[in-house]
């Protein structure tokens, strides 16, 4: 049993990511949920390695939640199978899985101090008051909170409070660490700081992690690996850059990053009128002031200042189209080339088509 | 000459202000005298009528002071056992009413069940209607089951005027649980029965308490129920109170009055420490 070795031991023998055994991690196979008559969960497959940190990511009601809770053990699924570290889990009950889970809201103990809240799950492996208080003391030097041990969870911030709920879920040394939007409840500085922490925690430790967000940049900072998810489905599933770089659907396109979406395709370097879809990112698209080959001319519309960059509406003869750009403030009025660098197509929502113009 | 028009301006709007603050003043200085006559008044009376030896019309204070009632009061077993028997009826009222409440509460906080809001509703019937009413068919029923002058008939009859506190503030307080907390105890590793215990309970028990002092305090001053089934074989403070006002110098009944109030008075300075000092200010800011 690891669970009456000191926390320190399997603190000190991090596993690195991809360096697991087989069978590790989780899998879920024909996940399939319904609530209400509405197919929430739509036959689901993902799997994630051991010692990864993935992210489910999508818009509000895409089932991402649902999915989490499922494996959590909150919520029981219709069909399919959930196994981490290669045992079959689905049928267990929440206080049965090895998987811990830090909530939105965190979800501490108003009545119990800070200590009490992380001891409780091992209060309840019916330790040692002394082995407790040790493993307490050592998850909270980990996330920096020793100071604030018997502190009311009232008493402390909001960030303060979110460390304290992954002491709670660390502590457990669980096989699979769940983070229900973790930082939603943050300032956006404190946001920054707290999920750099998370990976860092994470890495050190070598847990297998599934994180539910909203937020595309927090996904893409913390993973390594998306699940982008829609209507009960995962629509594409790899790593950020790949995400960004070669989307599989329109909705991951459109969803990750910014796209400007034309009707039409894209004939050397203009677009012609047409059933696809391009989807062109804005810092595809081009600006000079002189003319260079595959350019149009072009008047810009609006500038909106974005601080280490702008974003600038062109309006070219064949579409209106958004550029980032550095450099000097443009202004509306102005004349200047735009020219596409590179161009996604899709046809029934899917990639055809990835085409670049020689710039 | 924008200064002038400015404090011109200031002072017109500064004279109603001062007939509203002298209306509110007046308001105030009639509520506190109010207070004082109803309510002070008469339990300073109280209270030194319970030393008065004999008090002849004009005089503002008793003629001469005494401890003679109190003597009374101590020395007389019916009265003795009055106390006891209060004693007596008031907790074990608050714990069975506990036992067969505090379920429902959870029932009917946690659990949809068909006929929920009509059970919730009726729970009110029993004070909906006048007591006296209520007491006399529930004599006829006790004369049937034979509970008349019985520890039992009184407990039913207690138990009954605790019903609403009972069920309504626990289950309230029992809503009031975040679910997320009790999952993440289950997240934990706990039982059921253990989340109930370490996280539900806890949390509830400030209302749980509010439910449990004024359950007491409905026991202990409860009479006509008392009087109608358990009289005269069990006498209780508040139904002893009726022949003491009857048969005794006033005096004795305001030695009575005043042993009456110790419990009440207690019990809401513990309750109060306990509840506004505790957990209900922490515990419930939580989202």
């Amino acid at each position: 049993m690891t669970i009456h070795e000191p926390l320190t031991e399997p603190l000190a023998g991090t596993t690195k990511p991809g360096t697991a055994a087989s069978g590790g991690g989780l899998t879920i196979r024909g996940l399939h949920k319904i609530l209400g008559g509405r197919t929430i969960i739509d036959n689901l497959d993902l799997s994630v390695k051991e010692g990864e940190l993935v992210s489910l990511l999508g818009p509000s009601g895409c089932g991402k939640t649902t999915t989490l809770r499922m494996i959590a053990g909150f919520l029981e699924p219709d069909s399919g199978s959930i196994e981490v570290e290669g045992q079959e889990v689905s049928h267990l009950g929440a206080e049965n899985r090895p998987s811990a889970m830090v909530f939105q809201n965190y979800a501490l103990w108003p009545h119990m101090t800070v200590a009490k809240n992380v001891g409780f799950p091992l209060k309840l492996r019916k330790m040692s008051k002394t082995e407790i208080k040790d493993r307490v003391e050592a998850v909270l030097e980990l996330v920096s909170l020793l100071h604030h041990k018997d502190s009311k969870p009232a008493r402390i911030s909001g960030g303060e409070q979110q460390r304290v709920a992954l002491a709670r879920a660390l502590v457990q040394e669980p096989k699979l660490l769940l983070l229900d939007e973790p930082l939603s409840n943050l300032d956006a500085k404190l946001r920054v700081k707290v999920r750099e922490d998370i990976r860092k925690i994470q890495q050190e430790l070598g847990i297998t992690t599934v994180i539910v967000t909203h937020d595309q940049e927090e996904a893409m900072s913390m993973s390594d690996r998306i699940a982008v998810m829609n209507a009960g489905k995962i629509e594409q599933y790899s790593t950020p850059e790949a995400l960004y770089a070669r989307p599989e659907t329109e909705f991951v396109a459109t969803f990750i990053g910014s796209m400007n979406r034309v009707e039409g395709s894209l004939n050397n370097g203009l677009i012609a009128r047409g059933e696809d879809i391009l989807g062109i990112r804005p810092e595809d698209v081009i600006l000079a002031d002189a003319p260079f080959a595959g350019a149009v001319p072009a008047t810009v519309e609006r500038v909106v200042p974005r601080g280490h960059f702008q974003e600038v509406y062109v309006r070219r003869a064949d579409a209106q189209l958004r550029s980032f750009v550095s450099g000097e403030l443009m202004q509306p009025g102005q004349q200047t080339y735009a020219g596409i660098r590179k161009a996604m197509t899709f046809r029934d929502g899917r990639l055809v088509e990835e085409k670049g113009a020689a710039l | 000459m924008a200064i002038t028009t400015g404090s011109r301006a200031a002072s017109r709007t500064r004279r109603p202000l001062t007939l509203d603050s002298i209306v509110r003043g007046a308001l105030v200085g009639l509520f506190v005298v109010l207070m004082v006559v109803f309510i002070l008044g008469p339990l300073l009376w109280l209270g030194v009528r319970a030393f008065a030896g004999n008090w002849t019309f004009p005089n503002l204070l008793p003629d001469d002071w005494t401890l003679r009632w109190w003597q009374v009061v101590v020395n007389d077993g019916a009265l003795g056992v009055a106390v006891q028997n209060s004693l007596f009826f008031a907790p074990l009222t608050v714990l069975v009413s506990a036992i067969i409440c505090l379920p429902a509460a959870y029932a009917f906080a946690r659990f949809d069940f068909p006929g929920r809001r009509f059970f919730l509703i009726s729970l009110f019937a029993t004070n909906a209607f006048p007591k006296m009413g209520l007491f006399v068919t529930l004599a006829a029923l006790f004369y049937a089951l034979n509970l008349m002058n019985s520890v039992l008939g009184i407990l039913v009859v207690h138990v009954l005027g605790t019903v609403v506190f009972m069920t309504w503030i626990p289950a309230a307080a029992f809503a009031a649980v975040p679910r997320n907390l009790e999952e993440a105890a289950r997240d934990a590793g706990a039982s059921k029965l253990r989340v109930f215990a370490s996280v539900t309970l806890p949390m509830a028990l400030p209302g749980i308490i509010v439910a449990a002092v004024m359950s007491f305090l409905a026991s202990f001053d409860e009479a006509q129920g008392t009087y109608l089934v358990g009289a005269p074989a069990f006498m209780t403070m508040p139904t002893q109170m009726y022949s003491l006002v009857l048969n005794y110098p006033t005096q004795v009944a305001a030695v009575f009055s005043i042993l009456l109030a110790i419990p009440s008075v207690a019990l809401m300075l513990v309750a109060h420490k306990h509840i506004l000092g505790g957990q209900l200010a922490e515990g419930f800011q939580i989202k």
